[in-house]
């Protein structure tokens, strides 16, 4: 069972992507990944300005149990991170598609929103793996 | 396909996340590893630790042959009840398995081995049986539970028979019989508590009542950051056939006298004993960013001096911390190489928390 939320985009690495509609986008991880991962205790996020490439590895979550890499669902140029994750990683298992947001992208090719799959199709691939 | 404790239904009707461990379906949380490390460190938590194996030594050569088998020596236990923890090692020196010894009686001794190293005992443990007289028997009807923490005892003991309400009375590292029954005031946690041997068929209400009495069950997730934090070893992971206990922080636990006491692995050991080579084993804190894991490589400077053996997250203590084993000069300091990054670490002697606290100044 999952309830992704139909405001926004996933990819299939369980990060989600919400257009904000003034230019960025913002990225988290899903509700079903902090779930799978458990508590999480460390966030390293990726730095303002960085530029990211669709698929690239940009950030990591670290549970009690083990290190998983978040991959940037689109190319672009970080804006904005998270800072508070950095005191309390918990809030993601707590808000994943709100307070729990990771990092802004201004992207290079909005485009590539296209490709990512809507609510349905993100909470049929949990289904699956379930 | 898995075993299954008798616990295994309270497990799932409890809401436990089952995983494989050791050939068994365990649990590894009931929601939140953190929630119930903090409960052991602060009330009272409850692990299934039926997995684990207890096995009764018993006959009239029992006791030469536990001086012959373990590092360790019984003739150290003189009382009724009285536990050790002693390495079994094999002929090179290495680990076989870490385990509990209780002395019941000149004639009857009982241990508890790991899961996942149960057959390789027994195995192991008849072939060294040869020219000494006694039997060997597993306890397989027996369920064990260890309640853990500062109110565990008080939560425990009115649920117990008349004659077993007497182990609150008891020091650490003793236990105390009642027909099957058998609670020993020991853990794996570094917390005030039992673990306490049950006849399986009593073993689900017995869980059910500690539950009732406000004790939370525990997963093995929790198990793990509560051991790691009270500086106690696990098998497999901090040492094993390769290693002995003398760089596995366990030199503590070999008794070298009697000196004609030739206990399996001692050539070998003697021969270590001297050797300004042989690796340390040592507590680790992360002062930079990161959590520490399992084979993390450890520098000092460009030169790679060790390896962590176990690595996590402290929730005491808020901080990552690991056991590693290093060569032998290492310093106070060291990196840590997380993700192509070098990490700074604070080497330090475990454990790191016990009885609800930090034990380093940091």
């Amino acid at each position: 069972m999952s309830n992704a939320p139909t405001d926004r985009r996933y990819a299939k690495s369980h990060e989600w992507i919400k257009d904000e509609g003034d230019g960025s986008l913002t990225i988290g991880i899903t509700d079903h990944a902090q779930e799978l991962l458990g508590d999480l205790v460390f966030v390293d996020l990726p730095e303002v300005g960085q530029s990211l490439d669709a698929g690239g590895d940009c950030a990591v979550v670290e549970s009690v149990k083990a290190a998983s890499d978040v991959y940037s669902p689109v190319s672009g140029e970080v804006i904005a991170i998270n800072e508070a994750l950095d005191g309390a990683p918990e809030t993601i298992n707590e808000d994943a598609f709100g307070e729990g947001w990771m990092f802004k992208v201004k992207a290079s090719d909005m485009a590539e929103l296209d490709g990512l799959l809507d609510a349905e199709g993100y909470d049929a691939l949990v289904a699956e793996e379930e | 396909m898995n075993k299954q404790t008798v616990l295994y239904p309270k497990h799932q009707q409890m809401g436990a996340k089952l995983v494989p461990f050791g050939g068994w379906d365990m649990p590894l949380h009931y929601g939140s590893q953190l929630q119930e490390h903090h409960q052991v460190r602060q009330d009272a938590g409850m692990f299934d630790v039926s997995h684990m194996t207890v096995v009764d030594l018993q006959g009239p050569g029992v006791k030469s042959y536990l001086r012959h088998l373990l590092a360790n020596d019984v003739d150290r236990l003189k009382n009724e009840g009285k536990a050790l923890y002693s390495c079994m090692l094999n002929e090179q020196g290495g680990v076989v398995d870490d385990l509990i010894v209780y002395y019941l009686s000149e004639e009857w001794f009982r241990m508890v081995v790991n899961a996942a190293t149960t057959d390789k005992d027994l195995a192991w443990m008849e072939k060294q049986s040869a020219g000494f007289e006694l039997k060997i028997t597993p306890r397989r009807d027996l369920a064990m539970v260890a309640v853990q923490g500062p109110n565990a005892k008080s939560k425990t003991l009115p649920l117990l028979s008349e004659k077993l309400q007497q182990a609150g009375e008891l020091k650490p590292f003793n236990a105390l019989a009642d027909g099957d029954w058998f609670v020993a005031s020991t853990g794996y946690t570094g917390e005030d508590g039992f673990e306490i041997m049950v006849p399986g068929d009593q073993a689900a209400d017995f869980w059910q009542a500690l539950s009732d009495a406000g004790v939370a069950p525990c997963g093995l997730g929790a198990r793990d950051t509560l051991r790691l934090e009270a500086g106690m070893n696990l098998y497999g992971t901090d040492m094993d056939e390769q290693i002995s206990p003398l760089e596995a922080g366990l030199a503590w636990t070999v008794a070298w006298e009697p000196e004609e006491r030739q206990f399996i692995g001692r050539g070998p050991l003697e021969a270590q004993r001297k050797d300004p080579q042989k690796k340390k084993f040592v507590g680790l804190v992360l002062t930079g960013r990161g959590v520490l894991r399992n084979h993390l490589k450890l520098f000092n400077g460009e030169q790679e001096i060790g390896e962590i053996t176990s690595g996590g997250f402290s929730p005491t203590l808020e901080r990552s911390i690991a056991f590693a084993r290093v060569s032998p000069d290492v310093g106070e300091r060291c990196e840590v190489e997380i993700r192509g990054k070098r990490i700074p670490a604070q080497v330090v002697k475990p454990p790191f928390a016990r009885q609800g606290k930090a034990v380093l100044a940091l």
